[in-house]
């Protein structure tokens, strides 16, 4: 084990530091005190949190130089933990609890517990380098920047812009993340992309579509109001495990928590009801849910007619799903699907939370909704203790998600219209048709949609985008060049064909803290550079956590080695490619680094659609250095100089940050006025469809001046209504001909609010998407399955020519029958040690030790049957030949017929170890095979979500 | 006086490793050493319950019962600690602790046991208060600049506590009361048969 502090001698051991009888002391510093004479208590549950101990000065065993404690944010999951980090010397040389932050109060998972690692570990990509006749040599970021942006600019000459992939991350803050989508537009592609494709696009795209914004409606901490928890295809003990205390506090206030899963997770055996369920049938059970509902009465029938669309539509499927061909389909007996029903019926409000068991299937987009459905049913929307409380993975996916880091809308969820460039080319103050130039010219479509207005290649499928015959591509021509910007492969499905894309690139860049997978998979010689980014904890910026809230996020450490904060890498790019003056024309840049205040202000500028307006970086820091005044159930301020403000300004934060909006913490909440923070649901999908009102009957939220459902606002509508006259001049001038969505003023939004109206309008939520492939969510049999005899009835999608500019296959592959040679259902997930791709995490000492071996549960039955004893190494094949060598767990936490692998492990490859192919000194401590290697085929029929949480495979024991 | 304690809540523990990490952290434990430890029951199965292990403190420790050099002490907060300048490495309180809390660095490749290394209740050691032998030998004095252990502070669900066995003790008790049910602690079934 390495010293990771330089210990020095101190001479003078310090005091301990006393009160004076003058201080007034808060009961957490009493309590602190009172461990040295009556005694302490740690992990004081339910205590108003109080102020963590600013700056002090105290001489520790490290060194006698002060000591400044630094409020940060844990760059793990989207709980979006509070951190206190102590550095003495620019030495990150401690880690105190953050008692005060509403989140965590204090609390960590094995992750955020191990943080201060960040700060002094090795084995990290610490200088640029180049692969030069397959040996690592270290170059200067100038030779980098030079070369890479050479190859990159002769690419996009010879094969246009399209032909550069732009892989984004969750891993960078707001402003990064903003700066990255808007520089992939100025190079012209919309081949950009990043995690959210991988974990929650059919979340977003599902939920958006039902109501408005596809984001979780509560928060972490309002679950304390549940009465009932539903749990779906997420492991929160495991992937979020902070989430259990909130979850833990409204089940010891008699809440029941039902699991549904086709594992028996660490979740699991803290609910008072679990479901196993046969992986990929979300549908039939959430269906088989409804008939119980429907056969009961339990529906809310007043909150359907007043806020619901297509219920009847909802009816109709659910009539065929009996209880006899529920259990046929999902394997769940009619009892259990009773009383979990019963369970969310007579406990309400009760709130529903799903994650990627969900989400990553080729009818994700089916499930998600279904879950949608499910609540709108029972009423459970827009109330406390309500609501879909969607698990975001990364600390900033939902940030990057909003600021549109995807290959089908700008930020803003604004889309790839001509309308949505022209806002953002006003709000950037850029020229339209110079944009447009900057992409492929023609179209790639059968119509006439130019290359600006048409989806990108998603991450999910960018091999394919290297891979697949260029006549068979809707673009110019193939990807060439792939640059991982904080971003695992190893998320990503069918590993073996990936190798072969990597090395037929002309060019691999990884920009990253950790060389990642990609470094060591393929088996390149030459064309391939790693750029050392540094970590969150050596920068600043903004954060949006799964709640909604946009947390502000101190620098702990300056960079470590020779990395560099992504937007000045960014700005290095830019440069080299001309156009950096454009693309921080309004924000200043000093050195290299444009300021990250400047860059939050830029997005609040366009951001209207989401309410990312009113959040300036100067309430972000207030919110921060007040962690302890927001209450930490409903994360409202109670007093102080942020009185009424909701924690982080929950999104939508409307208007302009002037106009002091408090942010939303629970979406859709008529019982408060949307200047407080309430809601209607969105009316995003036009007033009318088949004749049928869209707009809420009945409905309206608290103080509305409009009693009854009502369209989003416009300036025409302002005009109507009597209140044009509101806007001051200077707004009416911005306003004229502009609605919510694009006046720059923030007038329309100010004047809706003034009159108690939420500015997208108030509609119903709808239970049928008629723009989707299945406008009613119905059951279809995953790709790769073993109940062949369900097929026929059950099918896939039919094959389609071009789906993200590729050919992709449905029935085509479903078509043909693996069951007798792969019989065994495999799925994927998380463990608490790990992150992602999990270089990170595996190059940390203290979460390394803990989990040293890439396994597969198996049933103690499937075992036996091939003689399979528990810790034997063991061969796992996929039906596409993947295959990867890994260690036998025998346990009956999955069924027979099932088995699971975590997705967090790389560096051997097939049964070969790679730890050579590191650059020195890089290696994480721990390496393993991907289970992406033998995962498959299969992507979301709307959003190209990848099926990692289903497919069939064989295990044999491994000589 | 106060004499310090550690409960692990079960209901409330969920595996999620903190107390472990933080451990590391605070101390920079080498790999190898676990002064805190999850240990899981019925894994994977119905009942599956985790509970977060160290050191108990014991008031009439094993431990210091058969240590041959007497190197162990109770300081007045109820801290059992030891002197690693005393301790030969024999590996006896090992045998006698119910916790296997002793842990033993490998010191070379035969397997030669080091000192004995344990949970200190983050109180250091019989060296002087922060001093640089106490951090090297035993780490962060935490108890001596009035904060309690790092892995009940951090732990993520509030189910280790940690302090004045009194206070942990209404903690506890407040807890049990608003579940409504009788103490559900892991081993209230075994001892007293549901």
């Amino acid at each position: 084990m390495m010293k990771l502090i330089k210990r020095q001698s101190t001479p003078n051991a310090a005091e301990p530091k006393q009160a004076s009888a003058a201080e007034a002391i808060d009961r957490r510093t009493f309590l602190r005190r009172s461990s040295l004479t009556a005694g302490g208590v740690a992990a004081a549950i339910g205590l108003a949190p109080s102020m963590v101990k600013k700056t002090e000065a105290r001489e520790t065993e490290h060194s006698t130089a002060e000591v400044s404690r630094i409020r940060s944010v844990c760059s793990h999951c989207s709980v979006g933990c509070g951190v206190v980090a102590e550095v003495q010397d620019g030495v990150w040389t401690g880690q105190e609890p953050a008692f005060d932050h509403p989140f965590n109060l204090g609390s960590h998972c094995a992750k955020g517990a191990s943080l201060r690692e960040h700060g002094h570990g090795e084995r990290r990509l610490k200088y640029p380098m180049k692969l030069e006749g397959g040996k690592w040599k270290k170059i200067s970021w100038e030779q980098a920047i030079n070369e890479v942006g050479d190859k990159m600019l002769s690419i996009r000459e010879q094969a246009g812009p399209d032909s550069v992939y732009w892989l984004g991350s969750a891993k960078h803050n707001n402003e990064q993340a903003y700066l990255f989508r808007k520089f992939a537009a100025f190079w012209g592609t919309n081949n950009v992309d990043h995690q959210a494709r991988i974990c929650h696009s059919t979340t977003v795209a599902g939920v958006a579509n039902t109501w408005g914004y596809g984001a979780m409606t509560n928060s972490y901490n309002d679950i304390h109001n549940s009465k009932s928890i539903l749990v779906i295809g997420g492991n929160p003990a495991e992937a979020h495990p902070v989430s259990l205390q909130h979850i833990f506090r409204a089940k010891e206030r008699g809440a029941k928590i039902v699991v549904i899963d086709p594992r028996f997770t660490r979740t699991a055996a803290h609910a008072d009801l679990y479901v196993r369920l046969r992986p990929g049938t979300d549908v039939a059970l959430i269906w088989g849910m409804l008939w119980h509902v429907f056969k009961n009465g339990w529906e809310d029938k007043s909150f359907i007619e007043q806020r619901v669309y297509g219920m009847d539509e909802i009816r109709t499927e659910v009539a065929k799903w009996t209880p006899d061909e529920v259990e046929k389909v999902t394997g769940v007996p009619e009892e259990q699907v009773y009383e979990a029903t019963r369970m969310m019926a007579e406990n309400r409000p009760g709130t529903f939370i799903w994650c990627m068991g969900g989400t990553q299937h080729t009818t994700g987009n089916n499930n998600t909704r279904a879950y949608c459905v499910f609540q709108l049913a029972l009423g459970n929307m827009g109330v406390e203790g309500g609501g879909t409380n969607i698990f975001r993975g990364h600390d900033n996916v939902q940030g990057a998600t909003d600021l549109g880091v995807l290959s089908h809308t700008l930020p803003g969820y604004y889309g790839l219209t001509e309308g949505a460039w022209k806002h953002w080319a006003r709000v950037w103050d850029v020229d339209y048709e110079w944009l447009k130039g900057r992409f492929d010219q023609g179209s790639y479509e059968d119509g006439d949609a130019a290359v600006m207005n048409t989806n990108g290649i998603p991450v999910s499928r960018w091999i394919d985008g290297v891979l697949e015959d260029k006549d068979n591509i809707a673009q110019k021509d193939n990807l060439k060049a792939m640059v991982f910007w904080g971003h695992a492969p190893n998320s990503q499905t069918r590993g073996t064909e990936m190798k072969t894309a990597m090395e037929k690139l002309e060019l691999l860049v990884v920009i990253d803290p950790y060389p990642t997978a990609t470094a060591i998979m393929q088996d390149r010689t030459d064309g391939m550079y790693l750029l050392p980014a540094c970590t969150q904890f050596e920068t600043y910026g903004s954060l949006t956590s799964s709640n909604r809230s946009m947390q502000w996020r101190n620098k702990v450490i300056d960079p470590l080695f020779e990395s560099l904060p992504d937007h000045v890498i960014m700005y290095k790019f830019a440069k080299k490619f001309g156009f950096a003056d454009e693309l921080l024309k309004h924000v200043q840049v000093n050195g290299e680094e444009p300021l990250i205040e400047d860059l939050t202000r830029e997005f609040n500028k366009g951001m209207w659609t989401i309410g990312y307006t009113g959040q300036s970086p100067e309430r972000l820091k207030a919110h921060q250095e007040h962690w302890g005044h927001f209450n930490t159930t409903t994360l409202k301020a109670e007093g102080g100089p942020l009185d009424g403000e909701y924690y982080g300004m929950p999104w939508p934060c409307w208007g302009t940050a002037e106009m002091k909006h408090p942010g939303t913490p629970i979406l859709y909440d008529t019982n408060k006025p949307v200047a407080e923070g309430g809601l209607t649901f969105r009316a995003r999908f036009g007033v009318e469809h088949d004749g049928a009102n869209l707009l809420a009957e009945g409905s309206y939220s608290k103080g509305s001046e409009i009693d009854d459902g009502y369209p989003e606002f416009t300036a025409d509508m302002l005009k109507q209504l009597g209140w044009w006259e509101d806007l001051s001049a200077e707004e009416q001038q911005a306003a004229e001909g502009k609605n919510w969505k694009t006046d720059l003023s923030g007038g329309i939004q100010r004047v809706a609010i003034k009159h108690g109206c939420a500015p997208f309008g108030n509609a119903k939520a709808r239970c049928v998407v008629w723009t989707f492939p299945d406008p009613v969510p119905i059951h279809r049999e995953p790709l790769y399955t073993p109940r062949r005899d369900l097929v026929e009835k059950y099918p896939t999608y039919e094959d389609r020519k071009s789906f993200y500019r590729l050919p992709t296959r449905y029935a085509s592959i479903q078509a043909k029958d693996y069951s007798q040679e792969y019989p065994l259902i495999m799925t994927s997930g998380r463990l608490v040690e790990y992150e992602g791709g999990g270089e990170e995490t595996r190059s940390n000492p203290w979460l390394a030790e803990l989990q040293q071996h890439m396994f597969v549960e198996l049933n103690p039955a499937d075992a036996n049957d091939r003689n399979i004893r528990d810790g034997d190494m063991v061969w796992l094949e996929g039906p596409e030949g993947g295959k990867v060598k890994i260690m036998a767990m025998v346990t009956r936490r999955v069924a027979a017929g099932v088995v699971f692998m975590p997705f967090h492990f790389a560096g051997h490859f097939q049964g070969e170890d790679r730890r050579y192919k590191y650059p020195e000194g890089s290696d994480p401590y721990v390496l393993g095979e991907s289970c992406n290697v033998a995962f498959t085929y299969g992507y979301d029929s709307v959003t190209a979500m990848q099926e990692t949480k289903v497919s069939i495979c064989n295990i044999t024991p491994a000589a | 006086m106060a004499k310090m304690k550690f409960l692990c809540d079960t209901e409330r523990c969920i595996e999620c490793n903190a107390c472990v990490t933080a451990c590391k952290n605070e101390h920079e434990v080498p790999w190898g050493v676990n002064r805190r430890r999850v240990v899981t029951i019925d894994d994977g199965e119905p009942g599956e319950r985790t509970i977060s292990v160290a050191c108990m403190h014991c008031t009439d420790a094993p431990c210091a019962a058969v240590c041959p050099v007497d190197c162990f002490y109770t300081t007045e907060d109820g801290v059992v600690l030891h002197n690693k300048d005393l301790c030969i490495g024999c590996g006896y309180c090992f045998y006698a602790c119910p916790f296997g809390a002793p842990q033993y660095p490998q010191t070379s490749e035969y397997g030669a046991r080091g000192k004995m290394d344990k949970c200190t209740f983050c109180a250091g050691g019989p060296e002087e208060d922060h001093s640089a032998a106490e951090w090297e030998k035993y780490g962060k004095n935490r108890l001596a600049e009035g904060s309690l252990p790092l892995c009940a502070e951090m732990c993520s669900t509030k189910a280790l506590m940690a302090g004045d066995g009194n206070l942990v003790a209404d903690l506890y008790r407040e807890r049990v009361t608003r579940r409504g049910g009788r103490a559900d602690v892991w081993g209230w079934g075994t001892a007293y048969k549901g």
